[in-house]
């Protein structure tokens, strides 16, 4: 394969167009298809990613047509799983879209909730909250709990500068950017009890 | 894991135990098919017969819970028909070292020496090494040491290199070979079939067709899983694996390695990210009360003699540098102090913060995509202890078991006050960033479509909450605030969070010429080219050391796909799949780590098929990057015995005296055992067990429980379901959860296939579908018939698609005591019809 896509991929995340595809169908077997208009694919951009399951690393491709994800595959490039995908990593398309099973039109994942929700105490359901307001409730909560229970000095006189009182869990499942920004915060925060799935 | 997912290739045999990769880790098949279709012999160690055993050369049934005694018969059968790899294990491994004179095992009492029984834990004194001689740095002006009494350079006085005392001939009754040989001679095959309920003949056909890859040229993989890590005595099963691999002269090898199959997208980036207690970016210390509570005492205890670790200092001060930027001066210590330090007490990794919280300790709680209430042993315990908090903040795309543990079906929301925050979250394609695998390469996903209605990638919420608490820090003031207000907290782009700037902090970057904080115009970037460049004087800033090179191309510095880490070239040209110029791997785009091993004393590599690195005669061939001293101020350095330089001794550790439970691995009982007695040593469980003590164990015996049961999953379905049970392609497939169950015992009980059963002991009960099969089978443990069940786990009661019992409530929360991760692997049942 001379011209594959790691030419294209190499300028920038999105790829490719119908023309572009039609430009190089010949040149690249991976893109051999005839982009005719009733090919799911056509008029679709590309974006590589990895999969979100076990640390295989699997390559993906995912097909954008006007802002939405259409399609998911394996990335046929990608040198460990050469285009393959498990039925999982197959399936991360319904994280974000499912087909209604009456309608059979693609709809967002009913499963998947996307606004905050607050529940208060002794509440037996969930209420929407804004991010403005969960934020600063958030904030405020920490720092009333930081405040309560910092410990400075400990009882020998040595700077500690922590607080027992905050935990954090997770970060496998974040890019490692976010591992890092949440690894800062808490810790400049004094929260000692840090922990993340690696710990299973 | 020391190699990656294309190297399996190359092995000659390979042997999962712990580890069912054909259902868990599917892409590994297509690798470890190419190696069996070229005639390798392919081993599975199991307590059950999984999809992996079915494709397999050799199946051999294992009881839960005793993995060192196999490993233990392994060594005694490599030593006594001599089919360790010689010149390797001479010379590149630590067998010729000898040991304290007051160093001993007493297979009576089943300790080792240096136990403390008031402080219920080991002293390592007797541990160490004899020595022969010392060294101390040349740090005087062009010294190899200069550096580290350079201006800017915090003062602390240099480690001592002491060169051990060896003895070539192995025949020192105090070497480490020697007391290797006479410490595993217990193991022979009988007492090993007994324990780990086996038939002697597989286990001898298991044991010669591994042991045969100690031939010099040969390679043989370890490919494991959670299986081994996930028990009291899981980071000996880590250590025994290693040891294993060393005696065969498989680490560092094509085809060979110690290889890790890791079970979470990013678990590899967080352990890197050192997201854990007294752990720090890119495997150094946290700040601690005892040896590291001042700058000073980190770099003393902390900076290694000899070897790459004398580089210590640069990587501390680099990530202080990134992290308190120009707060960070060599007065200040470089700010170490505002970095909170890690008590000695209590502890406060996972299992027990659910303790602190159930004693009013822990009041607050983030869960960033991870699902404690389902996840976590005693699952009951960790919901009744999560109901205790004030308040509660979990970042996912479901509402998991956590963010709704007080719906769970034992729980009473009225007597519950945790508020609790649900934050909704970006897919992975609804966001840009960085993603590493089990072998270690650094991948990047690009943002293909605007995250779902309000939902926000993690990077956004966290820099939110952030600065809003910083806010709130300076207008009212508070405990401390320096600690957060002197924090550098830049990583904006046109004055949004970008995780690209980010990415520069990991790299590492030249303070003077870069500024994070910046404009996508006109980006001021001086990001270094790896992490030779690092500097202990506060001149460079780097929080992520191994990183370092991934992202180093200046030109470019806002653009992923002009970095390393965005390289696509799939053409391989090392034709044995390092795939070097596939995106990037750390440390230093090095695929196979300890690549030195690859090649004998000369530099002649043991498989002249397959060259990672040859010595020509006056320099170098690398086909992979040199992972130890290839050259020193411009010359080649010619080969010698320095294979492993990530440790001091620059010798690989047969035994090691840095395991809090023993410097060799000895069988012991799990937690909850179907027996009464050890025949290897006087005591049935380690001494040093984690929290077997604390009460919310409830620790079941078994004349009440006599079913060893384990835990696992399947393809179809992930960890606690938070994304694989949202999908109903995968739910349908995998619709309920299971128990598997031999036909032996099924009979006994009265159960039939499809059967709802019940699986309780003292911790939990739940009624799972019964899988009726031949696949497991009651094994013969100490002469007596011992059953066996397996469950898989990923159902619990939040969702939409699919729910079920928590399985975890029967696991137990206890752990080992060097790595804290919980038993899931084995422990007591009983099972009845439900």
């Amino acid at each position: 394969m001379d011209l594959t896509r790691r030419g294209f991929f190499k300028a920038a995340g999105a790829t490719f167009a119908a023309g572009a595809a039609f430009q190089l169908a010949s040149a690249s077997p991976a893109l051999a298809v005839e982009p005719d208009k009733n090919w799911k694919l056509v008029n679709t951009e590309e974006y590589t990613n990895i999969c979100c399951y076990c640390a295989g690393g699997c390559g993906s491709l995912c097909s954008v047509r006007e802002g939405e994800l259409i399609n998911l595959e394996g990335d046929p490039d990608h040198p460990i799983n050469q285009g393959g995908l498990c039925p999982k990593g197959a399936s991360m398309f319904q994280l974000r879209n499912i087909v209604d099973p009456e309608t059979r039109e693609v709809v967002k994942n009913p499963d998947r909730i996307s606004r905050p929700m607050v529940r208060r105490p002794g509440a037996s359901d969930w209420e929407e909250i804004s991010w403005e307001d969960a934020i600063e409730e958030i904030a405020r909560n920490v720092k009333d709990t930081r405040d309560a229970t910092f410990v400075e000095t400990d009882e020998t006189g040595l700077t500690v500068n922590y607080t027992p009182a905050i935990a954090s869990l997770g970060g496998s499942q974040q890019n490692s950017e976010e591992e890092y920004l949440i690894l800062k915060a808490m810790r400049s925060l004094g929260v000692v009890a840090v922990d993340n799935q690696a710990r299973v | 894991m020391t190699s990656h997912w294309c190297d399996f290739q190359n092995a000659d045999v390979i042997m999962n135990i712990g580890s069912n990769s054909a259902e868990n880790h599917p892409v590994s098949s297509k690798w470890i098919h190419k190696a069996h279709e070229r005639g390798a012999k392919w081993i599975v160690v199991d307590p059950r017969y999984t999809r992996t055993a079915e494709q397999a050369d050799i199946y051999c049934p294992i009881r839960s819970g005793t993995d060192i005694a196999f490993y233990g018969g392994l060594y005694n059968y490599i030593i006594e028909n001599d089919l360790w790899q010689h010149e390797y294990v001479l010379n590149y491994t630590n067998a010729s070292y000898l040991l304290d004179p007051e160093y001993e095992f007493d297979p009576a009492t089943g300790f080792f020496s240096g136990w403390d029984e008031e402080a219920g834990k080991y002293s390592n004194h007797s541990w160490h090494y004899q020595v022969e001689s010392e060294t101390v740095w040349d740090t005087s002006e062009g010294g190899d040491y200069a550096w580290a009494v350079a201006e800017g350079v915090p003062e602390f006085t240099p480690p001592v290199v002491q060169h051990p005392k060896r003895d070539m001939t192995l025949q020192d009754p105090l070497c480490v070979f020697q007391q290797f040989k006479k410490h595993y001679s217990r193991y022979d095959m009988d007492t090993v079939c007994s324990i780990c309920g086996m038939d002697k003949e597989t286990l001898e056909l298991v044991y010669s067709t591994y042991a045969s890859t100690g031939q010099p040229g040969k390679a043989g993989a370890v490919l494991y899983a959670l299986g081994q890590t996930q028990h009291t005595y899981g980071a000996q099963n880590t250590r025994a694996m290693s040891v294993l691999q060393l005696l065969l002269g498989n680490i560092g090898v094509p085809g060979g390695g110690l290889n890790a199959l890791r079970g979470e997208p990013n678990v590899q980036g967080a352990t890197d990210m050192g997201m854990l207690v007294n752990e720090h970016p890119a495997y150094l210390k946290w700040a601690n009360t005892t040896d590291r509570s001042s700058l000073r005492k980190w770099l003393e205890s902390q900076t290694y003699s000899d070897g790459y670790y004398t580089n210590k200092p640069k990587f501390l001060i680099s990530s202080l540098k990134e992290w308190f930027g120009e707060n960070a001066t060599v007065e200040n210590d470089y700010g170490y102090d505002w970095w909170p330090k890690v008590p000695t007490s209590p502890d406060f990794t996972m299992m027990s913060t659910f303790e602190l919280m159930d004693q009013g300790v822990i009041k607050g709680y983030f869960n960033w995509g991870m699902n404690p209430c389902h996840s976590a042993p005693n699952a009951g315990f960790v919901r009744r202890s999560m109901a205790k908090l004030d308040w509660l903040v979990v970042a996912d795309q479901v509402a998991t078991e956590s963010a709704t543990f007080w719906k769970a079906p034992d729980m009473n929301p009225e007597e519950i006050d945790t508020t609790v925050y649900f934050l909704p979250c970006a897919l992975i394609y609804e966001k840009p960033g960085i993603i590493l695998n089990s072998g270690r390469w650094m991948q990047y996903r690009n943002k293909a479509v605007e995250p779902w209605d309000m939902a926000k990638p993690d990077y956004e919420m966290c820099d939110l909450i952030w600065r809003e608490v910083c806010r709130l820090y300076e207008e009212e003031g508070g405990a401390n605030p320096d600690p957060i207000l002197k924090t550098k907290w830049d990583y904006y782009v046109d004055g949004k969070i970008d995780p690209r700037p980010v990415a520069w902090a990991l790299n590492g970057y030249r303070v003077a010429g870069t500024e994070c904080n910046t404009t996508s115009a006109a980006p001021k970037t001086d990001l270094l080219p790896g992490y030779g460049d690092l500097k202990a004087d506060g001149s460079t800033a780097c929080a992520m050391w191994i990183y370092s090179g991934f992202w180093s191309n200046n030109d470019a510095p806002l653009d992923a796909a002009e970095q390393p880490i965005g390289r696509r070239d799939n053409s391989d040209a090392s034709g044995i799949g390092l795939n070097s110029t596939w995106a990037y791997a750390w440390p230093n785009n090095r695929r196979i780590l300890y690549n030195r091993a690859s090649a004998d004393m000369a530099g002649k590599p043991w498989n002249p098929e397959k060259v990672l690195v040859e010595w020509t005669g006056d320099k170098w061939n690398l086909v992979d990057a040199a992972d130890f001293v290839a050259a020193k101020n411009g010359k080649p350095v010619p080969p010698n015995d320095k294979a492993f330089f990530m440790l001091w001794e620059q010798n690989g550790r047969l035994e090691s005296y840095g395991m809090a439970d023993g410097p060799l691995p000895e069988h012991y009982e799990p937690f909850e055992t179907p027996v009464e007695s050890n025949p290897l040593n006087g005591a049935l469980n380690s001494p040093c067990m984690q929290f077997a003590r604390n009460e919310s164990t409830r620790k079941g015996d078994s004349a009440e429980y006599p079913i060893v049961a384990t835990t696992y999953s399947v393809t179809e379905m992930w960890q606690t379901g938070g994304q694989s049970r949202m999908c109903p392609a995968l739910v349908e497939a995998m619709p309920s959860q299971f128990v598997e169950i031999s036909e032996e015992l099924a009979a006994e009980k009265g159960i039939e296939k499809g059967d709802k059963v019940r699986v309780f002991n003292n911790r939990g009960s739940v009624v799972v579908d019964a899988m009726v099969t031949k696949r497991i089978k009651p094994l013969t443990v100490h002469g007596e018939t011992q059953h066996l069940v397996g469950l898989t786990h990923h159902y619990s009661w939040a969702g939409v698609f699919g729910t079920g019992d928590t399985v975890n409530d029967l696991t137990p929360n206890v752990g080992d005591p060097n790595s804290f991760t919980p038993e899931y692997k084995a422990f007591l049942v009983d099972i009845e019809k439900a």
